[in-house]
């Protein structure tokens, strides 16, 4: 790569001589480097000093109380935190097999050709905003969970009794399915980095051995990209959880513990924008608190995966990093 | 060696040789099969996988495609059963903000990804630590981030969205800067080096212009993510159905309308919704895909 060197001589010259010495430049970039750390403390001390009138009036216990009635001065959390757990279960179930087949095949089994493609377009749908998929869930989606989708399930498996209650289309099942949909082009995209860059040597040992394609990607391909398909199984985990629009539009938003997969519910995200409007006083804090708990878990869960990818060594593009 | 032990007693080795290829032989029916069988599985799911995502495309462009009349770029949103809404006013928020937010944070997060890319210590260390996992933090955080600091103090404001968008976008950039720097051949700064240029010019002549490709797409990318988020501008920019091009002042963006608009019942209000959502993704698209073709470009210019 020689970047400069199509330049006529002394081009340089043309431009301004301005110049720093080494130390100042040096300064200037911790300068930038400490700017972003303040912001970072202070969107931590911002968030959790915010909360901790919640903490003191209510004490510690309150995060997991199943009530939230403001007019009681009850404000647990339990039924949102369940509710971004289960929302998160339900997409995640879904995104691991179906995620984890098409990485496969985009990695392997596609033709070179439509590979590009292919890799291309997930990655442009990771980058679809959030609220197109809460539009299209609760515009185009809610009324066919409500005709087919929930009938079919009630009737099929209500024996479980995961399917009681009416068919309201939105609800825990569409919030999950939706974020099935958003989360997949982000799992897809990593898992297929991570699986592309399992040696060479070992998939052509494997069949130069006589395994079969399905045993060359068991046996060898998946063990060896173990720890890079967890990672990217865990940053999908941490924007199902922290969702916001497009589940606020499509869960049904109910301050109760769901009995049902079809039940409305409600999640740490959706409980703070649908009632930051009005709230003030304990409330507020409360909701501030709600976000404590969302960052807690949503720091977590990506320190977790940052170390995974990390260790499984697949750290490559630009745009991979941009995709994270 | 096969002809040395024909006669003698059977060779051990050779023994299991033959057991394991009897035992190939005997099952490879079967491994073929379960092969087929599993890559089938895979292939179907490849399609499932594809089907939600092309729908929400088509139904988008199917949707949106009618809402775009003239009036729906060059008027401001206007409430249910006044004809001739547009979103106008949404998109100059959107671009006010975005602008706002990338001038502030490409500088700033150019200068923290050279940092990065020159530092090994434990500071370096810390600050891409927080920098990768503040990718990761629900942008919800920013939006309430953005609210507690700022807007207690300055009221809603435009500025504050660019505020808590370039929050999201910040750390992004940073680290899609800091690989596109260490991408480059160390052997080019050192060269500068030998020729006696300072560190800073090194960084300006010869790093950054070499990294250009990388550095660009991360910042699209970045862009493009940035623009497309609405939890955070509910809690700062919190909407305004008049033209308004003073970021110190309550704004609309196309997000929000969207938001908004999609709980309505009204179905002129949802039309306008579907129309944003078009012109929200194509705008996102045409940034991812630009970025692309922009870094393509410069890399080709190159050799």
């Amino acid at each position: 790569m020689a970047a400069t060197s199509s330049e006529p001589l002394g081009r340089g010259q043309r431009h301004s001589r301005f110049s720093l010495p080494n130390g100042g430049y040096r300064a200037i970039l911790i300068v930038g480097g400490a700017i972003f750390a303040a912001l970072v403390i202070w969107f931590l001390y911002s968030i959790v000093n915010q909360s901790r009138p919640a903490f003191s009036t209510l004490g510690f216990s309150w995060i997991f109380q199943k009530t939230w009635n403001p007019n009681l001065k009850k404000f647990g959390l339990l039924p949102f935190i369940l509710g971004t757990l289960e929302t998160t279960a339900i997409a995640m179930v879904l995104a691991v097999p179906i995620g984890l087949g098409s990485a496969l095949a985009l990695a392997y089994l596609v033709p070179q050709r439509a590979k590009v493609l292919l890799g291309t377009a997930v990655e442009l749908l990771a980058a679809v905003p959030s609220v197109v998929y809460g539009l299209w869930g609760v515009i185009a989606l809610a009324p066919l969970f409500r005709e087919y989708v929930e009938p079919f399930f009630s009737s099929t498996f209500g024996w479980t009794g995961l399917f009681n209650g009416a068919d309201s289309g939105v609800g825990l099942m569409l919030a999950g399915s939706i974020l099935f949909v958003m989360v997949l082009p982000t799992m897809v995209a990593i898992s297929r980095d991570v699986l592309a860059v399992v040696p060479k040597e070992q998939v052509e040992g494997a069949m130069a051995l006589g395994a079969t394609q399905w045993q060359v990607l068991r046996k060898v391909v998946l063990p060896e990209a173990r720890a890079g398909l967890l990672g990217a199984f865990i940053l999908a985990t941490g924007r199902a959880l922290g969702e916001t629009v497009a589940v606020a539009l499509v869960i049904g938003n109910s301050d109760y513990i769901a009995h049902s997969l079809k039940s409305p519910s409600a999640t740490l995200a959706s409980l703070i924008i649908n009632n930051f409007g009005e709230a003030s006083g304990t409330e507020l804090a409360a909701l501030f608190g709600a976000g404590l708990v969302l960052l807690a878990i949503g720091l977590t869960v990506n320190s977790v995966a940052r170390a995974l990818v990390r260790r499984s060594g697949s750290s490559g593009s630009v745009a991979s990093v941009a995709v994270a | 060696m096969t002809t040395l032990s024909f006669d003698s007693p059977a060779d051990p080795i050779l023994e299991r040789r033959r057991q394991i290829q009897g035992i190939a032989k005997a099952t490879v029916g079967r491994r073929k099969t379960y092969s087929r069988v599993a890559i089938g599985i895979c292939w179907v799911f490849l399609v499932i996988a594809v089907i939600p995502l092309v729908a929400v495309i088509l139904y988008t462009l199917a949707k949106g495609l009618p809402a775009w009349s003239t009036g729906f770029f060059t008027q401001p949103t206007k409430p249910e059963g006044i004809p001739n809404g547009g979103v106008w006013n949404a998109i100059l928020g959107t671009v006010i903000i975005g602008a706002i937010a990338t001038a502030v944070t490409i500088p700033l997060g150019l200068l923290a990804g050279l940092f990065l890319a020159e530092s090994d210590g434990w500071a370096a260390g810390a600050i891409r630590f927080s920098a990768d996992v503040m990718t990761g933090v629900p942008s919800i955080l920013m939006g309430i981030f953005g609210y507690i600091a700022l807007v207690r103090t300055f009221g809603y404001a435009g500025w504050i969205g660019a505020f808590s968008i370039g929050m999201i976008m910040l750390p992004v950039i940073m680290r899609a800067g800091e690989t596109a720097i260490r991408g480059v051949d160390p052997h080019l700064s050192e060269a500068g080096l030998a020729l006696g240029a300072r560190k800073f010019m090194i960084a300006r002549r010869i790093v950054l212009p070499a990294a250009l490709p990388g550095i660009i797409t991360g910042a699209l990318l970045a862009i493009a993510r940035g623009v497309g988020e609405t939890a955070p501008l509910l809690f700062t920019i919190f909407g305004n159905q008049y033209l308004q091009a003073n970021p110190t002042k309550p704004m609309e963006a196309l997000p929000l309308v969207i938001y908004n608009y999609s709980s309505q019942p009204y179905a002129d209000l949802i039309q306008i919704a579907w129309g944003a959502a078009l012109l929200l993704m194509s705008a996102v698209l045409i940034l991812n895909i630009g970025s692309r073709w922009l870094a393509g470009f410069l890399q080709r210019e190159r050799r």
